[in-house]
């Protein structure tokens, strides 16, 4: 793993700790901006604040606890069907 | 009607036959300029019937054009001509021809104005797309593609048996809207669904298109459910089923595609996933929401395709399509991992990608509606997407942990092909009016307000921040997730295998006990019956007539009785 290739900048967890950082900026701006623009909601549930945010959240949250929950019962080894040939 | 009008499909049919012997800078032109000829042609083809025949007691119209059909004629024969261009240095002779006549049926059907001609086409695209398939090559790619296939001729022989019910009950042939209100309109309804990718047989599409080779499921992905959202926005608009078809689809596609770890097999599921926001727009049949269905159906064939595209490229130059062995591309992939991001960042729906110009009618349709609970379910859809096709996917597959694989890019023709496909969605979703005013419907919808775009970002960035927050959840593994396929991959498969063993136990117990009985009454009727008995000896005249005087005799007397 010594080749140059391996060197980006992406590579280095400083760079990557910053991305977190601006990534967490970004977050609280999309919030913060709903105070700036006019959102002409059609559910009373929209005009909650942030909605998007919390809804989206908890929806993948919620998601990935139900794909897990189904993965209990449904899930099998990976040559369950026979190994593939290719 | 008179005038020389050609069909689109038929010149891909036939211009894919004439292709096959072809070889070298010829076959390569060819590839990308058929297609594209058929794409002029899908505009030459005048409003309303083009070819008329007579065929039994029918008026047959195997050609019509109108804004729906131009639509989707449109967007398979791009379709094809950037598929085409993916795939030039595919090493199997038949893959591409194969695709080119399974998106000239595909173009046959979106241009077809009566039901007899939908359905020849239909199951012209069955053959294509088994073709394409079987061209992979490999025993699992073969097994696959007879499981699929049997999959199709069955919706294949639920269609036609609606379609005969249906023009025995109404004398007409014409493809017009229909409401599943007798058994021939639903089955024509559940012969369409089965192409779309809806339950209960949904499993074929994950089942079988990952099999393909790296170019062939670039192609598959696009017809077939497109197709049958074609179908069911000119035949059942407004059905309300098909909304509840479809959010089940939604989250189907989204919970298996978060449990698999084969990078195809993801977007495969995922096709499952974006066909679902499709069909609960038909279901919601307003002009918006069929809008909506169509615009997601142009703009989701090309951003699927790139995905495609790029884990096509992933596949060919590592071998590899597992999820838990790939990662890293990045370093030595720059223009595959941009482009397969940019196709990711699309189907999320993303501002300024050509997923916030289209899939944002379908909620606002729902919206209008006051459907509360269905564009609430579309809107925690529209999260799951970004969680389980537009961050899982280049996540796993071109960042997440180093795999120490440093493969080079893919050949140039591959790579325009991404460029070309990336650009348009980008394109579309800056400027979204060329496709609007391709829409069946007026368009009176804005997609770029603030509220809007500010909305969907806090939406996206969330869910993104809930993908890296549970990751440790989503970490993948070396299995698979049981899906309906199972019932006839080992539940059938058991089953036969049980009725054989019976019946041959049977048999067995049937000849240990009976077989003394069976050979002395075969030796009996050998004896009276067989070639050289009394019976079979030549008889007089003289008796044969006496036989026939008995004969009748008898027959006077019971008929006097």
């Amino acid at each position: 793993m010594n080749d140059p290739t391996h060197d980006h900048w992406l590579d280095r967890p400083a760079n990557v700790k910053r991305l977190w950082r601006g990534f967490l900026v970004v977050l609280v701006l999309t919030v913060a901006a709903e105070g700036l623009v006019h959102l002409h909601p059609h559910f009373e549930i929209e005009s909650v604040f942030g909605f998007n945010a919390w809804f989206g959240f908890g929806a993948c949250a919620a998601m990935i606890v139900v794909a897990k929950g189904l993965a209990l019962l449904l899930k099998r080894p990976d040559g369950y069907y026979g190994k593939s040939d290719d | 009607m008179t005038e020389l009008v050609f069909h689109p499909g038929l010149v891909l049919i036939v211009g894919a036959l004439l292709l096959a012997p072809l070889r070298g800078a010829l076959r390569s032109a060819a590839v990308v300029a058929l297609p594209l000829a058929a794409l002029a042609l899908v505009w030459q083809v005048p409003d309303g019937a083009a070819w008329q025949l007579r065929w039994l007691d029918y008026t047959l119209t195997p050609l019509q054009g109108d804004k729906l059909s131009r639509l989707f004629a449109t967007i398979f024969a791009l379709m094809a001509a950037g598929g085409g261009l993916f795939a030039l240095g595919q090493k199997s002779r038949v893959e591409v021809p194969a695709a080119f006549v399974y998106a000239g049926s595909a173009i046959g059907v979106a241009l077809a104005g009566d039901l007899v001609t939908v359905f020849v086409f239909w199951e012209l695209m069955a053959v294509g797309s088994t073709l394409v398939l079987w061209s992979q090559g490999s025993g699992t790619s073969y097994r696959a593609a007879r499981r699929y296939l049997m999959v199709h001729l069955l919706g294949g022989v639920v269609l036609f048996a609606g379609i005969t019910g249906h023009i025995a009950q109404t004398g007409n042939v014409a493809f017009t809207r229909m409401a599943p209100d007798s058994l021939a309109q639903v089955l024509i309804l559940i012969g369409f669904l089965i192409n779309a990718g809806a339950p209960p047989l949904s499993a074929w599409l994950p089942d079988a298109y990952p099999e393909a080779s790296w170019s062939g499921t670039v192609f598959l992905s696009a017809f077939t459910t497109k197709t049958a959202v074609y179908v069911l926005i000119r035949g059942f608009p407004g059905t309300e089923l098909l909304i509840w078809v479809g959010l089940f689809m939604v989250f189907y596609g989204i919970v298996y595609a978060l449990l698999e770890n084969d990078m195809r097999r993801i977007l495969a599921y995922s096709i499952v996933n974006q066909v679902g926001f499709m069909i609960a727009g038909i279901g919601i049949g307003t002009e918006m929401a069929l809008n909506g269905a169509a615009a997601h159906a142009f703009t989701h064939i090309i951003y699927k395709a790139l995905l495609l595209m790029s884990a096509g490229s992933v596949l060919m130059m590592t071998g590899r399509r597992k999820c838990s062995e790939l990662g890293g591309l990045f370093h030595t992939m720059p223009l595959t991992t941009v482009c397969g991001t940019i196709g990711a960042l699309a189907i999320s729906s993303f501002p300024l990608t050509s997923g916030f110009v289209s899939k944002s009618m379908v909620s606002q349709a729902a919206a209008d509606g006051h459907l509360l609970a269905v564009w609430l379910a579309l809107t925690a859809a529209s999260a799951g997407v970004f969680l389980h096709a537009g961050i899982k996917f280049p996540w796993f597959v071109f960042f997440q942990k180093d795999s120490g694989l440093r493969p080079a890019e893919p050949p140039a023709s591959m790579q325009w092909a991404m460029v070309v496909f990336a650009a348009l969605c980008i394109g579309l979703g800056v400027w979204a009016q060329p496709l609007y005013a391709l829409l069946p419907y007026a368009v009176k919808y804005e997609p770029y307000t603030w509220g809007h775009v500010v909305t969907q970002l806090q939406l996206l960035l969330f869910s993104g921040l809930a993908f890296f927050v549970m990751l440790p959840y989503l970490k993948r593994t070396l299995t698979i997730t049981l899906d309906t396929d199972w019932l006839w991959r080992r539940l059938g498969a058991a089953a036969a295998q049980a009725v054989t063993r019976t019946v041959n136990q049977g048999r067995k117990a049937f000849d240990a006990s009976w077989s003394h009985t069976v050979t002395t009454l075969m030796a009996a009727a050998e004896r009276r019956y067989g070639p050289d008995s009394r019976m079979a000896r030549p008889w007089s005249t003289g008796t044969m007539a006496f036989a026939v005087l008995v004969l009748l005799l008898g027959y006077l007397l019971l008929y006097y009785l």
